[in-house]
């Protein structure tokens, strides 16, 4: 089984977010990348299938040379190789297209994607992937197996969960539940020393035209003070909530 | 080019020689492999030890046990063993590297991975013959066994080669028979394997052996009860009885009477990866504590916006900040010369990793002196943040400040260093190999012209800090020079004399390693970009005068008097002039603003 993760490189959840020229540009000073969550529970439920079933696991990111550290370490977790394509992630539907070139290419069975980047939280880019390579697709994927070509998945619905029957090619979008945080794997020091001799292959993009374009950022306007409300004092709590707060 | 040995400073020759800031690694130049064993080394702290931090001083030694367990599996152990012997056979600034970061969260457990990899598995891979080799070091670099090191005994501690333990060799001639006491064996509770020193019969020095040891087949081992200790509370620390310990002869490791030297050798390494080990532990000290200082709310303002505490932030930065840049200087120094011994075929990688590490014993002691005293202090520092907070085990600044405590004593007591760091010097210039009577001379002739009275232009950055740590090397050289001629070899009898003259040498190394440092990042970023680390090299200079002008002082009066001491006396405050006297405060606030705005320790 040849199995394909994308893999997006975000900012640390920690990180302090800025923007740049007039709010239209994220600001990268200072900021610590990493794979992006959703995209390592992937890899890490991909490496169960390298374990376990023999899958062959290649790494996949859309970006500039910047990246290229984030998909070493996916290599030193135990990915056996990397592809870059040499362009910058500006869209959901050019990084799909980029992506969706990869997966006809290399002709993988399945792809694992993260439900969503937790930069720009787009999540269109798994769905568009199985539409351009004309593959299933299964979203907000919180468990998967695979026996020969047919999958069983399990999909997070609203209030529960739905467990799904299908064939490869398959495109899931991943999230937490694929595996656990406890799964997560730290490289370990040899696979640090390995992941310099595996393949990072540089690929030019395919012509694409970003369908959408960033505007205007904002930020959630800062936390104010916290106002202390005597406990008998219900009419000024009411009073703040209706006209303050406006939430009643 | 490649570069040859000659083209490296030797051991203690910073004191002689300018170097220049391009020569100097510093972490900024971290291979991309190394800032991912940084990164995965700080996953698995923040993962598997940092929220089991009150764990740790519950005295839970299987916990540490198997805390250790899971670094071998990430390889951590293994990450200085040769290839040959199932490790990684990474270069010695890899290895300070994993002894940095894997030091943040506990004492307990960096002690056991200390005396783990270092002191237990170091002096097989540094002396050990092939069979030995073979034998043992790939079980204690995965992890299947652990090591400790039995050279302590009750009546043997900085006098080391002084102990009691003998080894008796067998009518047939194939075994020793090993008896005595040691104590305060780290890792004693779970290891599988002792290096142990021990006489043969009335021999001069000691010699060492390496002992299997299987609870269930003690073979006349026996283990005092767990220590009740300050700090480090789960590192298993317990004496250890051997009575009658039979050990085939080819356990011996090295020759006959070559214990002490082994043991001294691998204290030197020891005392770098001990610095280094009381690095991560700064940082997190420093990031747990600008972050109580942001929210803790007093007089209607975060205390983080008080000058009281932003001092305290400044100089906990500074302080960690200069000692990583020294710790990180030597690694090099030492990693380079291993290479270039290796690689010209003389020395096999076991004599090459030896000779490279002895060459920097100077350096060695000094960082270790140094870097724990930093620890010590922003531990302590780190608890006055926190306030009545940092006194109650609730707080994590508690345990950091107990078990920062046995830095400044094992590995040597911070006195021996100090006193060791002049003593090696003194032997470095006996042999030739650092000139010091030349400058010296050179010093003493220029105290006695008439002094420039030009205004230097110091415009450009660190010209006047540079001038600077230039006379303070010549302080140095004047009063170590003019010392030694007095007492000769006697100086070190002289220990008062002695830590004062380590006290300068230290400041020096650190001073100029930070300013260095400074420069290398200000040239590739931009002076703007840096700001804050070229405040840290300037207050850590300004810092550093103020400990040499009083160990100047102490040293020239103490074996001086008359027309030399005053001249001496002047030429102190000559070499310790600034033309433009920094101000210290607004350094302060540069560094302390940063850290309090980023809240966390950001360098």
């Amino acid at each position: 089984m040849k199995i394909l993760v994308c893999i997006s490189h975000v900012p640390d959840t920690t990180s302090k977010i800025n923007f740049t020229e007039g709010d239209t540009k994220f600001d990268t000073n200072g900021v610590q990348f990493v794979i992006n969550p959703n995209d390592e529970f992937g890899l890490t439920r991909a490496m169960w299938f390298k374990e376990k079933q023999g899958a062959n696991v290649t790494v996949v990111n859309v970006g500039g040379a910047e990246t290229e550290p984030t998909l070493r370490k996916a290599l030193a977790i135990g990915a056996d190789a990397a592809i870059r394509v040499n362009r910058a992630a500006t869209d959901g539907f050019s990084v799909a297209k980029q992506l969706a070139q990869v997966v006809k290419d290399g002709g993988y069975d399945l792809v694992i994607a993260g439900r969503e980047s937790i930069d720009y939280n787009g999540g269109m880019v798994p769905g568009m992937i199985a539409g351009l390579t004309n593959a299933n697709f299964i979203n907000n994927c919180i468990g998967l197996e695979i026996e020969g070509t047919t999958a069983k998945a399990i999909r997070e619905i609203d209030g529960g969960k739905e467990t799904l029957s299908t064939t490869l090619p398959l495109v899931i979008g991943g999230q937490k539940g694929l595996v656990e945080e406890s799964d997560l794997k730290i490289p370990n020091m040899r696979g640090i020393m390995m992941a310099r001799q595996k393949p990072l292959t540089i690929l030019e993009p395919v012509e694409a035209t970003a369908e959408t374009t960033s505007v205007k950022f904002e930020k959630p306007a800062p936390k104010g003070a916290v106002k202390l409300i005597a406990p008998d004092n219900l009419d000024a709590l009411v009073d703040l909530l209706h006209n303050e707060a406006k939430v009643i | 080019m490649e570069s040859t040995e000659k083209d490296i400073l030797r051991g203690g020759q910073f004191l002689v020689k300018e170097t220049n800031c391009d020569d100097i690694f510093t972490p900024e130049d971290f291979t991309e492999e190394q800032q991912m064993m940084k990164e995965a080394v700080k996953e698995f702290v923040d993962r598997e030890l940092w929220p089991n931090k009150a764990r740790f001083e519950t005295k839970d030694f299987a916990f540490t046990e198997a805390c250790m367990r899971k670094a071998a599996d990430l390889g951590f152990l293994s990450v200085a063993v040769p290839e040959a012997y199932g490790g990684l056979g990474m270069g010695f600034i890899s290895t300070i590297l994993v002894c940095d970061y894997i030091s943040g969260a506990t004492g307990s457990f960096s002690t056991a991975f200390g005396a783990h990899t270092g002191i237990g598995t170091l002096p097989i891979t540094l002396y050990g013959t092939e069979e030995q080799k073979q034998k043992y070091v790939p079980k204690l670099a995965s992890g299947e066994w652990f090591g400790s090191y039995c050279l302590t005994e009750p009546s043997a501690g900085s006098d080391a080669n002084s102990g009691k333990t003998k080894a008796v060799l067998s009518a047939d001639g194939k075994y020793y028979s090993i008896t005595g006491q040691k104590m305060w064996i780290s890792n004693a509770g779970f290891c599988s394997l002792m290096i142990v020193f021990a006489r043969i019969e009335d021999d001069k020095n000691i010699t060492g052996f390496i002992i299997e040891y299987d609870k269930n087949n003690p073979n006349g081992i026996t283990l005092g009860e767990e220590e009740h200790k300050l700090g480090i509370r789960s590192s298993s620390t317990r004496q250890v009885f051997f009575n009658d310990t039979k050990v085939p002869v080819e356990n011996m490791l090295s020759t006959r009477g070559n214990g002490f030297k082994i043991a001294m050798n691998a204290l030197n390494v020891g005392r770098i990866k001990l610095a280094a080990a009381c690095l991560d532990a700064q940082r997190r000290v420093i990031s747990e504590s600008v972050k109580y200082a942001n929210e803790r709310i007093q007089f209607n303002t975060p205390i983080a916006s008080f000058g009281a505490i932003q001092q305290k932030i400044a100089e906990m930065a500074t302080n960690c900040w200069v000692g990583e840049t020294a710790t990180y200087r030597a690694s090099k120094n030492i990693e380079d010369r291993i290479t270039i011994r290796q690689n010209n075929g003389k020395d096999t990688h076991q004599e090459a990793e030896l000779k490279g590490v002895e060459e920097y014993a100077i350096e060695c002691s000094i960082l270790k002196v140094a870097v724990s005293e930093f620890t010590q202090k922003c531990t302590d520092e780190g608890i006055q943040i926190f306030g009545g907070m940092g006194f109650s085990e609730d707080t994590p600044m508690e345990s950091a400040w107990r078990d920062a405590r046995i830095a400044r004593i094992y590995e040597g007591t911070n006195e021996i260093n100090r006193m060791l760091s002049i003593g090696m010097l003194i032997k470095k210039a006996m042999k030739g190999h650092v000139d010091l009577l030349g400058p010296a001379t050179a010093v003493a002739n220029e105290l006695t012209g008439i002094p420039s009275f030009d205004i230097p232009d110091h415009s450009t950055l660190f010209s006047e800090e540079k001038s600077i740590i230039a006379n303070l090397k010549k302080l140095f050289l004047m009063v170590a020079g003019a010392a030694l001629q007095k007492y000769g070899e006697e100086i070190e009898k002289h220990q008062q004399l002695m830590l004062a003259a380590s006290d300068i040498l230290i400041q020096i190394y650190l001073a100029e390693s930070a300013i260095l440092r400074a420069e290398k990042l200000a040239k590739k970023e931009g002076e703007d970009q840096v700001k804050e680390q070229i405040a840290m090299a300037k207050l850590n200079l300004f810092h550093a005068i103020d400990i040499i002008e009083t160990a100047g002082k102490h040293s020239i009066i103490s074996f001086s008097s008359g027309d030399e001491q005053r001249m001496m006396l002047m030429g102190l405050k000559r070499y310790i002039k600034y033309v433009n006297m920094p101000n210290i405060i607004e350094l302060r606030n540069i560094i302390a603003s940063k850290v309090i705005k980023e809240n966390n320790y950001c360098f």
